[in-house]
């Protein structure tokens, strides 16, 4: 079953297959309702893109289960081949989501006694709905723009993670999200708890293959920190080059607690995203290390956000940019210190590194601080690569290509040095295979 | 080994080497001196083909072969060094990624990391070089006495066959020069081929590694030609000296 273009009755559809309570029906058409209304995006890339022509939901190829041999063999052997499998044993738990549906989640039986709860939003939805209803729409909401209102409609799939007061996860949990058809839609929909005092680190890795019609990725990651907690939230999303990634991240930051995003953006050919901090309770702290690689037509807008409401609230935002053979990184962010928000300290660095005469890298930093009693510290650097740092490297035999390359990995190393390893070997990896 | 003759190079159009000429062979060690602006770095950028430089005229041979035209890597690939006067510092490159990708640009078969690391270690106590500087980025916050310990731990790593000292002395403490000099002997003494230009402004660093040519450079080009006393002569009565 595909559901392809958007409606009234497709929503209806969806609604229907995934057999859902009322209340979601209802969400979905209200956004649907809010999607007609609002405009497109009025500041960064030009996005072009035929609503009724996107698939919105592909049926389950798979049943979701907790054990790989259960899985189709030839998704399986995709998933293999992707580095996926293998990856498992670093995790405390890893999800997968294979277009519109999650076919694969799994959890070390200790967290299940300490009553974590890993899973998908639809599995949440049913089995815990006032825990779901608690925070669903409350961090992002869904009037937000064009494409968080999109995603209401059609939302499918996403992880939902709760994290009890007082647990400490040892290693993190995973998601991996794969399209795999042409001009298919991917919208899932994340939300994740971190209740008081506890910990997580949550990582999401996503793909797909490149085919001629573009294929659109619209989701929505909503995550509270409560008190004295900390939540990381890695992502190095590859997707091919026509995928348009246009995400919302945020998250409410309580007391004490401490949001990190990691943000690497390598594919898709346009993508938006600008993960936010509403650091909310007081002496909470929210980072965001973010780097974007665009090569060829690809246009990353991307950057960060950090409310402060809190006292005593700090957030930084680092942002490294490269541009090559006609890409476009660029840095967009917003920092707003609110009148509330005493002393309290931002700073955001962005640099970008621009390797040819083609390519391009522009920053829209926003700046607002609006009591006296704090401050906000903006730095940013343009460069190119050095000739004298190319002549040192050559002069010891390294060729001119691999010497460029050492140069770019070591401008975002800041960024690297933040992934788990198997993830930093596979980032170089990654771009000495397009460098 | 390194034949020069009539080199003529300009740096932004302004004529720095004038009908310059040198011929070293297999196993020698020759030194330059010669007043600030003279030239030095730019002959030893120019052997080593920074494209800053522009050859007017003139020809450089590597063991036979014009060099010219070639790239800067082809030549340190045939074994040529330079020890620059300024290494420069690079960002996020650590230090071992970085000498080990030269070692494998130049092998067929890459490195053994196990022997690579052996290697390094032991070189690294060798020159006193602290070993938490391996891990470091190339040079980042290294002071100037530490980078050029790091152009000398390079040359043992990477075993080139011509090798030019560009003011290795100036930045070295006198302990440091001591312990450099002693490990470029001992390279020089298991690799009795290799040549050494040695550029410096004082005869200490010769007094070691004893020269078997000493050229006073003057306006770009070579005007007198000794041996060690030369040296001796030049601290003490200053350049061109009739
Ligand atoms: N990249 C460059 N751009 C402009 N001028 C240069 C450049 N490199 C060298 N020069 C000029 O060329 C002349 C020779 O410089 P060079 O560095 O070769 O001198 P040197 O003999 O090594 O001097 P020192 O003893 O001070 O190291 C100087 O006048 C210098 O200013
Ligand atoms: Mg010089």
């Amino acid at each position: 079953m595909t559901i392809t273009g958007l409606n009234e009755q497709n929503i209806r559809e969806i609604s229907k297959i995934k057999d859902e309570d009322k209340w979601i029906l209802d969400y979905r058409l209200k956004s649907y309702q809010l999607f007609n209304k609002l405009d497109m995006p009025k500041f960064g890339p030009k996005i072009d893109i035929d609503f009724n022509k996107i698939i919105y939901y592909k049926d389950k190829v798979n049943e979701l289960d907790s054990s790989w041999s259960c899985i189709n063999p030839s998704i399986r052997s995709e998933f293999e081949a992707l580095g996926v499998i293998s990856s498992e044993q670093y995790m405390s738990g890893m999800g997968v989501q294979y277009e519109s549906e999650v076919i694969y989640h799994n959890m070390l039986e200790e967290l299940v006694e300490k009553k974590v709860i890993f899973t998908s939003i639809e599995v949440a939805m049913k089995k815990y709905p006032s825990l779901v209803k608690k925070y669903f729409t409350k961090i992002v909401g869904t009037a937000e723009n064009k494409f968080t209102a999109l995603n209401g409609a059609v939302f499918s799939g996403g992880s939902f993670i709760y994290i009890p007061p007082n647990t400490t996860l040892e290693r993190p949990l995973q998601s991996y999200f794969r399209i795999n058809s042409k001009a298919m839609g991917q919208f899932e929909r994340t939300l994740i708890i971190v209740d008081d005092n506890s910990k997580l680190h949550y990582i999401e890795g996503c793909t797909a293959p490149t085919y001629s019609d573009s294929s659109l990725h619209a989701a929505v990651v909503e995550i509270y920190v409560g008190k004295n907690s900390y939540c990381r939230y890695t992502t190095v999303q590859n997707w091919a080059t026509n995928v348009l990634n246009l995400v919302t991240k945020r998250a409410v930051v309580e007391e004490n607690g401490s949001m990190e995003w990691v943000d690497g953006n390598i594919g898709s050919s346009i993508t938006m995203k600008y993960p936010c901090c509403v650091l909310k309770g007081d002496n909470s702290s929210g980072k965001c290390i973010t780097i974007g690689v665009a090569t060829h037509k690809q246009i990353l807008d991307s950057g960060a956000r950090m409310i402060h409401i809190g006292k005593n609230t700090s957030s930084t935002i680092i942002s490294k940019s490269i541009a090559r053979l006609g890409g476009n990184a660029s840095y967009r962010g917003k920092v707003e210190i609110k009148k509330s928000a005493t002393n309290s300290h931002a700073m955001v660095k962005c640099d970008s590194l621009i390797v040819d005469k083609n390519s391009k890298s522009d920053a829209y930093p926003t700046n607002i601080c609006s009591t006296k009693e704090s401050s906000l510290e903006h730095e940013a650097t343009v460069s190119r690569i050095n000739d004298d740092a190319l002549f040192y490297l050559m002069s010891r035999g390294i060729t001119k290509e691999r010497a460029t390359e050492l140069i770019i990995l070591g401008f975002i190393d800041n960024f690297t040095q933040e992934l788990p390893m198997e993830y930093a070997v596979e980032l170089n990896q990654l771009l000495s295979k397009n460098l | 080994m390194l034949e020069i003759k009539n080199l003529n190079v300009s740096v932004e159009n302004i004529k720095i080497l004038n009908n310059f000429n040198l011929q070293i062979k297999e196993g020698e060690i020759h030194a330059i001196m010669g007043p600030n602006g003279t030239g030095k770095s730019t002959l030893s950028n120019v052997i080593m083909g920074n494209s800053r430089y522009k050859i007017d005229k003139g020809e450089i041979k590597y063991n036979g072969v014009k060099i010219n035209n070639l790239s800067v890597d082809e030549r340190a690939r045939m074994g040529i060094f330079l020890s620059m006067q300024n290494p420069i510092s690079i960002e996020g490159v650590q230090n071992s990624d970085f000498i080990r990708t030269a070692i494998n640009a130049k092998e067929e078969e890459p490195v053994n990391l196990y022997e690579f690391m052996a290697d390094m270690m032991r070189e690294t106590e060798e020159l006193k070089i602290p070993e938490e500087m391996i891990y470091r980025s190339l040079n980042v916050g290294a002071s100037g006495g530490e980078r050029k310990k790091n152009e000398v731990l390079q040359i043992k790593m990477l075993k080139p066959s011509f090798i030019i000292l560009d003011e290795l002395d100036s930045g070295l403490d006198i302990d440091s020069l001591k312990i450099c000099c002693k490990n470029i002997k001992e390279y020089l003494k298991d690799h009795k081929d290799t040549s050494l230009l040695i550029i410096t402004h004082y005869p200490r660093i010769l007094e070691y590694i004893k020269p078997t040519f000493v050229h006073e450079m003057i306006d770009g080009t070579i005007v007198k030609t000794g041996g060690m006393s030369l040296a001796l002569d030049l601290e003490k009565h200053g350049y061109n000296s009739k």
